[in-house]
């Protein structure tokens, strides 16, 4: 299981956050800090594991973004790193080309796929095409919505 | 309410933002929880697969027990009804999984899980994928309830990996089909046993077969997601391959796999490739394919570049080592530890200690190991490891003369570790005249050598060293006038530190007054201590498992070896019941606890008691090393305590800010008791004398100091002490000094509690003991170009703190210069450019680190107003360090 999943900046700027577990506020912040600087610290030769407490991280850096996972002792580590490059491929596929930028502005949308593809800390879709799908369809529904909407009442 | 409302709206705008909302605001009102609970249900009557999905996802990402409650019942129906559309199904299956990993009692079992379990047969391989976890999780617990699934997933995994790469269309990941949908089917597996029966088991060994064959295959794409994916499958495969441990021709093959990607250019795959290893190590089957892989893992011990890569290589020769090899693996560990990293040298060295004693043929070879663990890494040798060489040596009479020649040629360099020093005196101690026939080790040449080291140990070693120096006097009658001048010397008998002085007048007295036969009774060699599992092994399990919970009997013990000096050679071990010789009790190496415990029952007993009738003191203090207060809290959950809680608790932060730029002062006064403090401060290491004044005319009775450290605190400082008189008459004064050791950084300041019996009243009094972290500064003079410099380099984020506060005394210029030079930095002028700024600089000496500190107060005579600035190179130092600071203005 996927304990929570982090994205942050080179710079430590924290972008995304999911959790799957339930901390308090407080305890969230310190475990953020600690793991962005671990992760900010290694260099690229190094590999995308670390054992953090009783938690697997594994981390991958797309342009200047680090996705982060923590997972626990028994998951499969190569496996997560395909995890995150599938959520990529996600957002990429939503958002066209993805930059930092996107995720920033638009980061109901992010947290919405990233729901769409994991639930509970477990893969729920694979399958990106079936993922992409729900996206679109609730975003047919809700631009629908936007534009009934928007018309000025009479 | 406008959220429950938005809720039950039909528009999914409205709905999402609504489940958006409660999702994150969500707490336990029990009104709105009802309302909330209502409209969910709603949806999952709704048949619309958008509302349920939204639903599920509500109640998933809330997963509080209270949602638990309420839909654990439910969710199972929508999850297996016929006709549920897949995508819901696969919410539901998820959102139950959460639900039963947060309350698993509300989530009953039923007739259900059969049909969950035949979700493995879905068509929807999204749907399969999602059950699949449902049921892992569910069959951890309940095995028996779920053991269909077995024939289930290897006939579910047979077909996924004999398909070919375009089947199953958009679940082909980069040329692997369903990774994620195998690993886990492989996953499901591992919670079993291998199957019983033949066909199953045939089909799944046929299965782990056609994996490893595929990771032979050429590579379908050069993508790094292809190898990922497909070797993730292949690494899920080899940890099922261990955990059924019962095919010797698939573990080696997983072996041999390994094998080769101990040499991948991937350092990903190196990683896990040792890490699996590791484990394939301990099976009998495949012990011997994975020690041929040695002289890789050495060679990867020497040039891999991530320290992460090099700690599972280490991990690995440990696990694979044993007699055969022993030799090699220990030489090449030994090399590894002096260029390896700080952050792992402790554990290198306990395995090292482990495995030398393990695999000992010879026991020479053992000493000589460990001296020189002690020699290349003498920091990182736990006293747990030199405890062990010496109860090995005592227990085996043929190293004790080889042991005894090697520490002494050991301690001929010049510099040699303050632990050598401690095993040698030890060992020569017990053993010397074993090497003292031989002109080169006569017994003053030993004695010499000793104490030319004395002067610069610590204060333990240096108690170890006077016990040396009397057994000495036992062992060579001939050079007893010299060591006599040694303990009669003015730096020994007027020492500062208590225990030193203590030990030299007794040992001195003692070899004065007492007649060869008892000298020789009392100083006997040490009985050999009772086989039992090295203490070195429960560390080493200590320390792996992060955030278990420390037996408390065992921390108990810790302290008291802390109290006693460091010399009591009685490894931390719960089940330590050594022989209780009076005389090794004498010396504080032995069993002190037990004896003070019982009177002694042999007849040497009497004759030490006998030996000491006219110094009553002397037996005194050392017996009651167990009763120490400093190591019984117990004494404070004693009956007397809870009958008369007359409590006063002072701990309020305010006695810490009077003492934060002082050393001296009143802590504390009621119109009973006074405590003074005196301290005294250099780079880690302090001492604070505490006055306690009697200001009644009564007499205090039971009158018990006790120190109190949080379990964090005890780990970054270090607390020794010595219990005091337990009564103290009216008008008098007793003292207690109080040894401070910092070994990290910290947050907390430790509790100074007194409990004492005044006139029939139970007094229980709690201060906080003004022990703060810039008590450890040493200032710091630096030209301005340095200091900005400096401030420059600690320009992350994290390293700096900053406070503005109101200033709380009147804003004078000398009183707040006075202020920062008593905080402990230096205060550097014509550094800021504005005149009326205060910029100061200092080091904090912790033992494990040096941490540099820069501050910077800006005053606003206009606004009252302070703007403190603190830039060290750690965050919790900087934090600390600005809120005792912004306390004091």
């Amino acid at each position: 299981m996927i304990r929570f999943i982090l994205l942050f900046s080179r710079q430590g700027k924290l972008r995304l956050q999911k959790w799957y577990i339930t901390l308090p506020d407080r305890e969230r912040k310190k475990i953020t800090r600690e793991i962005v600087q671990i992760v900010l610290a290694r260099s690229q030769k190094m590999s995308s594991f670390v054992n953090w407490k009783d938690l697997k991280l594994v981390y991958k850096r797309y342009a200047s973004l680090y996705f982060c996972c923590a997972i626990e002792d028994q998951d499969n580590e190569l496996l997560t790193l395909e995890v995150v490059h599938r959520y990529v491929e996600l957002l990429d596929r939503y958002f066209g080309n993805v930059c930092e930028l996107d995720i920033i502005f638009n980061f109901e949308k992010a947290y919405f796929i990233l729901d769409e593809f994991i639930m509970g800390g477990e893969i729920q879709e694979t399958s990106k095409k079936s993922a992409v799908k729900a996206i679109e369809d609730s975003d047919m529904l809700q631009e629908t919505m936007e534009e009934y909407m928007n018309k000025p009442a009479f | 309410m406008e959220a429950v409302n938005l809720l039950s709206s039909n528009r999914y705008t409205e709905k999402q933002i609504g489940y958006l909302f409660i999702s994150v605001l969500v707490n336990s009102n029990s009104e709105l929880i009802r309302l909330i609970n209502n409209a969910i249900k709603n949806d999952l009557a709704s048949r619309n697969p958008t509302f349920m999905g939204l639903a599920l996802h509500c109640i998933a990402n809330v997963g509080s027990r209270e949602m638990a409650e309420a839909f654990a019942g439910e969710i199972p129906k929508i999850l297996v009804a016929g006709d549920t559309m897949d995508s819901v199904k696969q919410s539901a299956a998820l959102c139950l999984l959460r639900l039963y990993r947060t309350s698993p009692d509300f989530v009953p079992m039923g007739d259900w899980t059969s049909r969950v379990v035949h979700l493995l047969n879905d068509q929807h391989l999204g749907v399969v994928t999602a059950a699949t976890s449902l049921i892992t999780t569910l069959a951890q617990k309940n095995p028996e309830e779920f053991k269909t699934s077995v024939s289930l997933a290897v006939s579910r995994l047979s077909r996924i990996v004999t398909s070919a790469s375009t089947d199953l269309q958009d679940y082909t990941y980069y040329f692997v089909p369903a990774p994620w949908l195998s690993v886990k089917l492989l996953r499901l597996l591992q919670c079993y046993p291998p199957p019983e029966d033949a066909a199953v088991r045939g089909r799944l060994t046929e299965c782990l077969e056609t994996i490893l064959n595929k990771a032979q295959e050429p590579p379908k794409s050069k993508k790094v997601q292809h190898s990922n994916a497909k070797n993730a499958v292949l690494f899920e495969a080899i940890s099922l391959i261990i955990h059924h441990d019962s095919e010797p021709n698939l573990l080696v093959r997983a072996c041999n796999q390994l094998g080769q990607f101990l040499q991948h250019r991937e350092t990903n795959l190196r990683y896990l490739a040792l890490e699996s290893m590791c484990t394939l190590a301990s099976s009998e089957f495949s012990h011997e394919a994975v020690k041929t892989h040695i002289e890789t893992v050495i060679n990867a011990l020497k040039t891999e570049r991530d320290v992460s890569v090099r700690q599972r290589a280490v991990d690995l020769l440990y696990a694979m080592c044993d007699r055969s090899n022993a030799q090699q693996i220990v030489a090449e560990m030994l090399n590894y530890l002096e260029t390896a990293d700080y952050s792992i040298r402790e554990e290198i060295v306990l395995k090292v200690a482990i495995l030398a004693e393990k695999y000992a043929v010879d026991y020479t070879w053992y000493v000589d190991t460990i001296l020189n663990l002690i020699r290349i890494a003498g920091d990182y040798v736990s006293e747990e490891v030199w405890y062990r060489v010496i109860q090995i040596v005592i227990n085996r009479d043929d190293v004790q003369g080889y042991a005894a020649k090697t520490v002494f040629e050991a301690l001929q360099a010049p510099a040699c570790h303050e632990n050598l020093v401690k095993v040698g005196g030890y060992i020569l101690g017990e053993f010397g005249n074993l090497i003292a026939g031989d002109p080169r080790s006569s017994p003053l040449i030993q004695f010499n050598l000793l104490h030319s080291k004395f002067h610069l140990c610590s204060v333990p070693t240096r108690a170890l060293l006077l016990s040396t120096y009397i057994k000495f006097v036992n062992l060579f009658p001939e050079i007893k006038t010299t060591i006599q001048d040694v303990l009669r010397s003015d730096s020994q008998l007027k020492n500062a530190d208590v225990e030193l002085q203590q030990r030299a007048v007794e040992y001195l007295r003692l070899s004065t007054i007492a007649s060869t036969d008892i000298l020789a009774t009392v100083l006997e060699e040490m009985p050999p201590f009772p086989e039992r599992e090295s203490s070195i092994l429960a560390k080493l399990k200590k320390k792996k498992g992060p955030g278990t919970v420390t037996d408390l009997e065992e921390i108990k013990k810790e302290r008291n070896s802390d109290v006693n000096g460091g010399t009591e050679s009685t490894p931390v071990n719960a089940s330590t019941v050594s022989t209780p010789s009076p005389s090794a009790d004498l010396l504080g190496l032995g069993a002190a606890p037990l004896t003070s415990a019982a009177p002694p029952p042999s007849s040497t007993g009497s004759l030490l008691v006998d030996v000491f009738s006219d110094s009553a003191s002397v037996v005194a203090p050392l017996a009651p090393g167990s009763e120490d207060n400093f190591a019984s809290p117990d004494l404070a959950s004693s009956e007397v305590v809870s009958e008369e809680p007359a409590d006063t608790v002072h701990d309020a932060d305010e006695l810490i800010h009077k003492f934060v730029c002082k050393n001296n002062g009143v802590l504390f006064e009621n119109q009973l008791l006074q405590i003074g403090l005196k301290s005294e401060f250099r780079q880690n290491l302090g001492r604070m004398f505490i006055f306690y004044g009697n200001k009644t005319s009564t007499q205090f009775l039971n009158f018990t100091p006790t120190l109190i450290c949080s379990d964090e605190l005890q780990s970054s400082l270090n607390l020794q002490t010595k219990p005091v008189d337990p009564t103290v008459d009216g008008g008098a004064q007793v003292q207690q000094v109080v040894n401070i050791e910092c070994i990290s950084d910290f947050m907390e300041a430790p509790i100074l509690n007194i409990q004492f019996r005044y006139g029939g009243t139970f007094q229980n009094i709690s201060v906080k003991l003004p022990i703060t972290l810039n008590k450890f500064f040493q200032p710091t003079e630096m030209a301005s170009q340095d200091f900005f410099q400096r401030w420059k380099q600690l320009s992350n984020p994290q390293q700096e703190m900053q406070n503005i506060f109101k200033a709380k005394h009147p804003m004078d210029t000398e009183i707040t210069k006075a202020k920062i030079i008593g905080f402990g930095s230096a205060l550097l002028e014509e550094v800021d450019p504005n005149p009326a700024n205060f910029v100061g600089a200092g080091i904090i000496h912790t033992k494990t680190t040096q941490i540099g500190c820069l501050l910077r107060l800006e005053p606003n005579l206009q606004a009252q107003m302070y703007r403190l600035t603190l830039r060290t190179s750690k965050e919790t130092v900087s934090q600390r360090l600005c809120e005792l600071l912004s306390e004091q203005f």
